[in-house]
């Protein structure tokens, strides 16, 4: 009898691999945003129906990050930040992750729709196809706006919580799209101030690639000046109110005052100390983003208990 | 009579076996929940299948 064990490969992927395909840190926005657009809505919806509903959100999220996967291996394997990941790491197969991706696709979209409704459901699967096709196939290695276009697969989240509850979009969703569809250009371009070198090596057009990283960061500044009155605005929808309002202003007045600081900053100096600032404007981005939709939650909690928007 | 032993590629396998388990019980504790839930909000009971539905039947003239 011959050895079959012999030509197996020992490489074998465990469970929290193929987790890793879903990315699990965008998906915790997702969930997040998605549970906020959901939560502020002004209809009322079952909490189970809730639960189930951004769960398959979240699966949607994730199949979109597998099929990323699956097109960018080449990349990722020539990038430091993500080399680890489970293709290139050599414990997933590429074309594994693009059935696993197109399958969970394909579940998420009908089960969100069997458990909420099929707008919903449409706008997840424009979400799945945009950041697949629009942002990781076509945009990415086009051109250096690629992640100011892509920017709008990581907006629709909150849209489609809002549409969970009120099978439509309204001007308060697509206030909470632009807030996040505006802030992905000066996260992005924070993180690839002091990545560079790993987009340069993988040639990706990202704009500090291109156009040098002075110029980034004249782009933060304009883009997060643009941002402001985005995210100040929402307060004067029918979610918003002071609560809202006073958070979104602080944050607001915080992210230009480090917008601008990035733009002030001489090249030598943020070599000299390991580009500090850069990191710390990126994780401020984060906690920005992260706070406004917490504000929107507790203004929301206030206008449920029946107080005034602006006290 | 013994069980075999298991065999190298199940303990290799395990956490991926256990997983999918976990997450195929998952959904269906999901989807029965949400069943439920539907069901005792009103919607809809009936489905496409191959026994009369009731919305269909013509009412018989008195």
């Amino acid at each position: 009898m011959s050895d079959v064990t012999q030509s197996v490969d020992f490489n074998d992927a465990q469970f929290s691999d193929y987790f890793a395909l879903l990315k699990p840190r965008v998906m915790s926005l997702v969930v997040f945003t998605a549970a906020v657009g959901l939560f502020v809505a002004p209809v009322y919806t079952h909490p189970f129906i809730g639960f189930a509903s951004i769960l398959f959100i979240a699966l949607g999220g994730g199949a979109s990050g597998a099929l990323n996967m699956w097109y960018d291996q080449d990349i990722d394997g020539v990038m430091k930040r993500t080399k680890s990941r489970p293709i290139p790491a050599g414990k997933i197969k590429g074309g594994e992750a693009l059935s696993f991706g197109v399958w969970l696709s394909c579940i998420s979209v009908i089960m969100l729709g069997l458990s909420s409704n099929f707008f919903a459901a449409g706008i997840l699967a424009f979400t799945i196809f945009f950041y697949a096709v629009i942002y990781t196939i076509w945009l990415k290695r086009l051109t250096p706006q690629n992640i100011v276009v892509g920017g709008a697969a990581g907006a629709f989240p909150p849209m489609i919580g809002w549409a969970v509850a009120t099978g439509s979009v309204s001007i308060e969703s697509f206030m909470m799209f632009l807030l996040i569809f505006m802030w992905t250009p000066p996260h992005f371009w924070a993180l690839a101030l002091f990545m560079n070198d790993d987009y340069t090596k993988a040639g990706v057009p990202m704009l500090t690639v291109t156009h040098g990283k002075s110029k980034t960061r004249k782009h933060i500044l304009i883009y997060s000046i643009i941002l402001a009155p985005v995210a100040v605005g929402l307060s004067f929808t029918s979610i918003g109110g002071m609560i809202y309002f006073l958070a979104a202003l602080m944050l607001n007045i915080r992210f230009l005052y480090g917008a601008w600081g990035l733009y002030r900053r001489k090249e030598s100096a943020a070599e000299q100390d390991h580009y500090l600032s850069e990191r710390r404007y990126f994780k401020e981005s984060l906690i920005y983003l992260f706070l406004h939709f917490v504000a929107l939650a507790l203004q929301s909690v206030w206008l449920k208990i029946g107080m005034e928007a602006w006290l | 009579m013994s069980f075999r032993p298991l065999h190298e590629l199940h303990v290799r396998r395990l956490s991926r076996n256990v997983g999918l388990g976990l997450v195929l019980v998952g959904f269906v504790g999901l989807v029965f929940g949400l069943t439920i839930v539907k069901v005792s909000n009103g919607s809809k009971l009936e489905a496409y299948d191959h026994s009369p539905r009731p919305s269909l039947i013509v009412e018989e003239k008195k």
